[in-house]
C-alpha cells in the first residue's frame, strides 16, 4: 500500500512497527482489562443483567422497539417537512429581489446558529402556551419543530451549493432559449442539482437521527434512548446493559446510512453524466457546522 | 420586557457553556490530533483502534455518550473524576462525554487536512531521510493543521451548540436556565430571543473570525 506519509517498509521499519505494535496492544489490552474489572467489581457482568437482551424478546418488543419506533417517526417526519421548507429557502436565498435573498439568508444564518435543543425547548413551550396540542403529543411536537428549523436551514445551504455548483451554462442555455426565471430552476438547475445533493441528504438523516435523542433525555419525548432508563429500571438497575444495546442499534442505523451516504457519493463522483460537482458527506458537514460524519475518501 | 433578567444569572449560564466549551475543544484537539495520528500511521492495529474509535463513536448521539457517562460511569462505576460535589462531578464528566465524542470529528477534519498536503512533500521529506514521526512532526502536520483550520472551526461551532445537551445531566449552562426562567415567566418570546442572541454572539463570530484566519494561513498551492 502508498500512502503519503510512509514507504514500503524495509526490515528496521517492520521490526520497528512490530515493537509498536506489541507496546499498543499491551496498553490496549490493560484498558479493557480495566474496564472489564471495574465492571466485574461492581457486578454489572452478571448474566441477569444481560439477558433480557441475548436470550428473549421480551426486551425487544416491550421496550426497544416501541422506542425505535418513536425514534424513526420523529426522524422522518422532520425530514419530509424540512426538505421542501429547505428547498424552498435555499432558492430564496439565490433570488434576484433583495427583499426575498435578505429574510431568508437571515433566517438561514440565524438557525443554523442555534442548538437544536433551544428550539425545542422553544418549541415545547410554544405549544404548550399557544396551542391545545395535548400534552401526550407536545414532545414529538416540539422535537420536531426543532428538528424541522434547525435541519431545513441546513438542508437551504445545501440546495443552494447544490445549484451553485451547476456549471453557469446550464442557466444561460436556459434563458437563451426563452425560460423563464422559474422555469430555469424548476425544469433545468433543480433537477441537476437534486442528483447532486443526494450524498448530503442522506448523511444530514444521521445528524437527524442521532439529534432525536436529545427530546428523548430532556423533553420526555419516548424515543429509543429514552427506553434504555425504562428499561434499566425494570430489569434491575442494567445501565450498562442497556446503554450498550441502545448504543449498539444507534450505531448500526447510522453505520449503514453513513456507508450508503459514502458509496452513493463515490457512485455519483464516477457517474460521467451529470453536470455539476457532487454535495458530498464532507461538504454536508462543512455546512451544516455540525461536524456532522465524514466520508471515507 | 426584558426586566425578569434581573432575576437570573445569564451571564452566569453562558459562562457555564463558554467553560465546557474551551476545555471540551482543548481535551479534544489532543486526543482527537493523536487519534489522527494512528489513524494515518504504518502500524496497522494503531490504524484499525483509531478507525474503529471514529466510527463507533461519531454514530452514536451525543446524548447517549454524556447521559452514559453520568448513569454509567459515576452512578453504577462510581467514577468521580476526583470530586465529591455533585456539580462539578457532572460537569467534568459532561466534559469527559464532549470529548469522547467531539475527538472523533477533530480526527476527521485532521485527516481530511493531511488529505490536501500534496504526496511530493513527504515523498521530498522522505527522500532527505526524514523518519514517519519527522515528516508526520515537521512537513506534513504543520501544513495539514493550517489546511484544516476551517473544518476544526466548523467543529468548535458545532461542540459550542453541543454543549446544551450537557443540560440532561443537570449541569446550569444556558439551555437548562432557558428551562427554568420559561417555567417561572410568561415571556416565551423574550427568553427565548435572550438565550438565541446569546447563542449567535458565541457561534456567528466564531465562524467568521476563523474563516478568516483560515483564509490567511492557508498554504498557498
Amino acid at each position: 500500500m502508498s500512502s503519503v506519509l510512509y514507504d514500503a517498509q524495509g526490515p528496521r521499519a517492520k521490526r520497528r512497527n512490530v515493537l509498536y505494535t506489541a507496546a499498543f496492544l499491551v496498553v490496549l489490552a490493560a484498558v479493557v482489562w480495566w474496564v472489564y474489572k471495574s465492571l466485574d467489581d461492581k457486578g454489572q457482568l452478571e448474566w441477569a443483567l444481560w439477558k433480557p437482551y441475548l436470550s428473549g424478546t421480551e426486551a425487544y418488543s416491550t421496550y426497544i422497539w416501541p422506542g425505535l419506533q418513536n425514534t424513526l417517526k420523529a426522524a422522518a417526519l422532520a425530514m419530509i417537512i424540512a426538505l421542501p421548507l429547505g428547498a424552498v429557502l435555499g432558492i430564496s436565498r439565490l433570488s434576484d429581489h433583495a427583499w426575498v435573498r435578505v429574510p431568508a439568508t437571515a433566517v438561514v444564518e440565524f438557525f443554523r446558529a442555534i442548538p437544536v435543543l433551544v428550539l425545542m425547548i422553544f418549541g415545547m413551550e410554544l405549544y404548550s402556551q399557544y396551542t391545545d396540542v395535548s400534552s401526550d403529543d407536545r414532545p414529538l411536537y416540539a422535537v420536531v419543530t426543532g428538528l424541522v428549523l434547525y435541519n431545513a436551514s441546513v438542508l437551504a445551504e445545501i440546495v443552494r451549493a447544490g445549484i451553485l455548483a451547476l456549471p453557469k451554462g446550464q442557466n444561460e442555455a436556459a434563458l437563451a432559449i426563452g425560460l423563464r426565471k422559474g422555469q430555469v430552476m424548476r425544469l433545468i438547475l433543480l433537477p441537476q442539482a437534486v442528483t447532486t445533493m443526494l450524498p448530503a441528504i442522506v448523511s444530514q438523516l444521521v445528524v437527524i437521527v442521532k439529534d432525536t435523542a436529545i427530546g428523548g433525555a430532556i423533553l420526555t419525548f419516548p424515543e429509543l434512548l429514552s427506553s434504555a432508563s425504562t428499561m434499566s429500571s425494570y430489569y434491575g438497575a442494567n445501565t450498562i446493559a442497556s446503554f450498550t444495546v441502545v448504543a449498539v442499534i444507534f450505531v448500526a442505523i447510522n453505520f449503514s446510512l453513513t456507508s450508503f451516504a459514502s458509496w452513493l457519493e463515490g457512485r455519483l463522483r464516477r457517474r460521467k453524466k451529470s453536470t455539476g460537482a457532487v454535495i458530498g458527506v464532507q461538504d454536508a458537514a462543512a455546512i451544516a457546522g455540525t461536524a456532522a460524519t465524514g466520508a471515507e475518501r | 420586557m426584558f426586566d425578569f433578567l434581573d432575576k437570573y444569572d445569564v451571564l452566569g449560564a453562558f459562562w457555564t457553556t463558554v467553560q465546557l466549551t474551551l476545555l471540551s475543544a482543548v481535551g479534544s484537539l489532543i486526543w482527537g490530533t493523536l487519534l489522527a495520528g494512528m489513524r494515518v500511521g504504518p502500524v496497522p492495529l494503531m490504524r484499525g483502534f483509531a478507525t474503529a474509535y471514529v466510527n463507533i463513536v461519531r454514530n452514536i448521539p451525543l446524548t447517549v455518550i454524556i447521559l452514559f457517562a453520568s448513569l454509567g460511569l459515576k452512578d453504577t462505576l462510581g467514577v468521580t473524576l476526583g470530586s465529591d460535589q455533585v456539580d462539578t462531578q457532572s460537569f467534568r464528566l459532561a466534559v469527559l462525554g464532549l470529548i469522547v465524542y467531539t475527538s472523533a470529528f477533530v480526527c476527521e477534519a485532521i485527516r481530511a487536512g493531511i488529505n490536501t498536503v500534496p504526496v511530493g512533500q513527504a515523498e521530498a521529506a522522505r527522500a532527505i531521510g526524514l523518519n514517519f514521526t519527522q515528516v508526520l512532526g515537521l512537513i506534513v502536520l504543520p501544513q495539514a493543521f493550517r489546511a484544516a483550520v476551517l473544518p476544526l472551526t466548523n467543529v468548535l461551532i458545532a461542540l459550542t451548540k453541543n454543549t446544551t445537551v450537557a443540560a440532561a445531566i443537570g449541569v446550569a449552562e444556558a439551555a437548562v436556565l432557558m428551562k427554568t426562567m420559561l417555567e417561572n415567566e410568561a415571556q416565551l418570546l423574550a427568553i427565548s430571543a435572550v438565550i438565541a442572541f446569546g447563542f449567535c454572539c458565541l457561534t456567528l463570530p466564531t465562524g467568521l473570525l476563523l474563516g478568516r484566519v483560515s483564509k490567511k494561513v492557508a498554504v498557498k498551492r
